[in-house]
């Protein structure tokens, strides 16, 4: 019996139950379509972080305080207040493979301008940190050494903030008040887009670090440190130069351990991608299960559908179809049932990945080889559930199966 | 009538069933020969082996003991697939039940055994519409099987049991579903299809009317052939 004939055949018999049959293949359907929902979010949220952190650079570190031991007791990192501005000046003279480096500060504050206050992010920076975060200023300027060293009242506004607080009205040479100390406006950065629940990178304001020490916070540390890398490639060179600089300059003996963590750009991302990655291997794994619910489902129906026809597997054998003619047969419905529901469940997937984007404003990205995967491995289903009936059927004693009542 | 050479030679067929520990002798050697375009019929009551002597002969089983030659080819020996194949080509069945697919129409179970001989579509079809002809069927091809009467049924298993040209129809107890009219009407049909085709008809049969119309009967009781009778 030839391929075409085999699937006519077995499409005619799966017609003849036609609610028994859609109700058979939504396991298959749900299955699906659930593994393309799912992982099409896992893949979006990935693409994201990843671009994210493209449009950051690779040559960019990040120094903060590290984990530290105190009279015998561990602290996590970032609880010690370790770093100067006198180790980011250091690192800046010292270090050749550093291109720029910003001390950073920052604290959440209210600005007021006239009538209109905004909670947001203020934070103390050095005169360098639009080239280190490659950020546009797309109005005024941004601060220069001298307004940095003498700790001066300006302002860079994100324009999230902006947008907020002057509503469009020119924003230059305004006075806005930091808790209640003013500070002038005189830039305004382009805006980079929300960050996917992260942080909002537009929603912050921008002022020198030292003015921020002094005027707002009240401190003499500074809680991080951005430094850029002359090249990506120098990046790991740039890492372990700082590395023992602040060794040497925070007096840390041979053997112990650093009171500082110095972190690249792709580490960061490396670890935010494989976080991503687990969330899609666990949702993609729970929907597979309903993918295998939805064979058993197929297998079940099929034994019934043997079971049901017997006298025609005997009619059938004993007008000449051999034990393959009659596997091939049930196997092949198995296999366009499953081909069926999965063809419908890419479908339904690909619907309900669009409107998860559009209802929960996720982004999601069905890849085209989730699509194969998905088609593929519901052919798999077909086969691997479908043999067992079709076996079944096959080893009837055409005598038996003739006189089946 | 019939042609010299031997359709079929039964040399000491033995079937025995083991049903549990005890086993039973359903054919204890029967030897038998049976001409090409003969028409025979197998009698005997319940129980008397032939059931199981028409299954070998139709190649749907295969005796324990003995030896079985289809035009002088021996099939006692040969594998389910190699069986089946037999079947396809040379054998044609008619069953009491009709043992028709159900929904399906005349047409498509005429079709049926072409389907496993690789037979392509259109010349199935054409041939299925022939011998639906020359059963009595014609304008009644795309009935499907729960619009057709009992013995139009039957006329579609003859015809589907014809579509192969076979060298040898079995109708086992071809009349036991019909009327006594009708009966007699399949009869005619079967006597037709010898007479006029020369084509080789065995019946299993417990009813005398059915027997008349055969031109020997064989008689078996307890697995042997006990009387042989030329009509």
């Amino acid at each position: 019996m030839n391929i075409m004939r085999t699937i006519r055949v077995a499409l005619r018999a799966l017609s003849r139950n036609k609610m028994r049959s859609f109700l058979t293949a939504l396991g298959i359907i749900i299955g699906v379509g659930a593994v393309i929902a799912t992982v099409s979010i896992g893949e979006g949220a990935k693409r994201e972080v990843e671009k994210r952190f493209e449009d950051m650079g690779t040559n960019l570190l990040y120094v903060r305080p590290g984990s530290q031991s105190f009279r015998g007791r561990q602290y996590g990192g970032g609880s010690f207040q370790t770093l100067t501005d006198d180790d980011a000046i250091a690192i800046q003279e010292k270090c050749d493979a550093v291109q720029y480096v910003s001390p950073s500060v920052s604290g959440r504050a209210q600005v007021v301008y006239q009538n209109k206050n905004w909670n947001t992010s203020v934070n103390g920076v050095g005169e360098h940190y639009v080239e280190i975060g490659n950020w546009e200023v797309e109005e005024g300027t941004f601060f220069d050494e001298n307004m940095v060293r003498s700790g001066q009242k300006v302002a860079v506004l994100g324009s999230e903030v902006n947008q907020n607080l002057f509503e469009g009205a020119d924003p230059l040479g305004q006075i806005i008040r930091i808790k209640k100390i003013p500070f002038r406006v005189i830039g305004v950065l382009e805006s980079k887009g929300e960050a996917g629940g992260w942080f909002n990178r537009d929603d912050i304001i921008l002022v020198p670090y030292t003015t921020a020490q002094r005027r707002l916070l009240g401190i003499t540390y500074i809680s991080s440190i951005d430094v850029s890398a002359v090249s990506g490639s120098r990046t790991e060179e740039a890492m372990s130069q700082i590395e023992d600089l602040l060794r040497i300059r925070h007096k840390i003996a041979p053997g112990a351990e650093d009171d500082f963590n110095v972190r690249n750009m792709s580490d960061i991302a490396e670890s935010a991608a494989e976080s991503r990655d687990a969330l899609k291997i666990l949702l993609g794994g729970i929907a597979s299960v309903s993918l295998l619910v939805g064979g058993i489902g197929i297998m079940n129906i099929m034994l019934v559908s043997v079971t049901e026809r017997i006298r025609e597997i005997g009619i059938r054998m004993s007008v000449g179809a051999r034990e393959k003619d009659i596997l091939f047969q049930f196997l092949t419905e198995a296999i366009v049932l499953s081909l069926f529901g999965g063809l419908l469940g890419i479908g339904m997937g690909v619907v309900g990945s669009t409107l998860i984007s559009k209802l929960a404003e996720w982004q999601t990205l069905v890849s085209l080889w989730s699509i194969i995967v998905a088609f593929l491995f519901s052919a798999m289903v077909g086969v691997f559930f479908g043999f067992y009936p079709a076996r079944k059927a096959s080893k009837l004693d055409p005598i038996e199966a003739l006189r089946y009542e | 009538m019939s042609s010299n050479n031997n359709l079929i030679r039964l040399e000491n067929l033995k079937k025995v069933y083991k049903v549990g520990e005890t086993q039973v002798n359903a054919l204890r050697g029967v030897s038998y020969t049976i001409k090409e375009g003969d028409m025979v019929a197998i009698m005997g009551p319940s129980g008397s082996g032939k059931s199981t002597l028409m299954n070998i002969i139709g190649c749907l089983d295969k005796p324990t003991e003995g030896k079985y030659f289809l035009e002088e080819q021996e099939v006692s020996t040969l594998d389910k697939n190699k069986l089946a194949r037999i079947r396809n080509r040379k054998i044609g069945f008619v069953f009491q039940t009709f043992n028709l697919l159900a929904r399906t129409t005349a047409l498509e179970n005429t079709e049926l055994p072409l389907i496993y001989s690789n037979t392509p579509a259109k010349q199935a079809k054409e041939l299925a519409y022939k011998v639906l002809a020359e059963v009595g069927l014609k304008g009644r091809e795309l009935h499907k099987t729960n619009q057709l009467s009992g013995g139009e049924q039957q006329r579609v298993a003859i015809a589907r049991s014809l579509i192969n040209n076979p060298s040898l129809v079995l109708a086992d107890e071809p009349t036991g579903n019909l009327d006594s009219k009708t009966g007699k009407e399949i009869m005619e049909v079967f006597k037709k299809l010898n007479e006029e085709k020369k084509i080789t008809v065995i019946l299993v049969t417990h009813d005398p009317d059915v027997s008349a119309f055969a031109r020997k009967r064989i008689y078996l009781k307890d697995g042997q052939i006990i009387k042989e009778e030329q009509a």
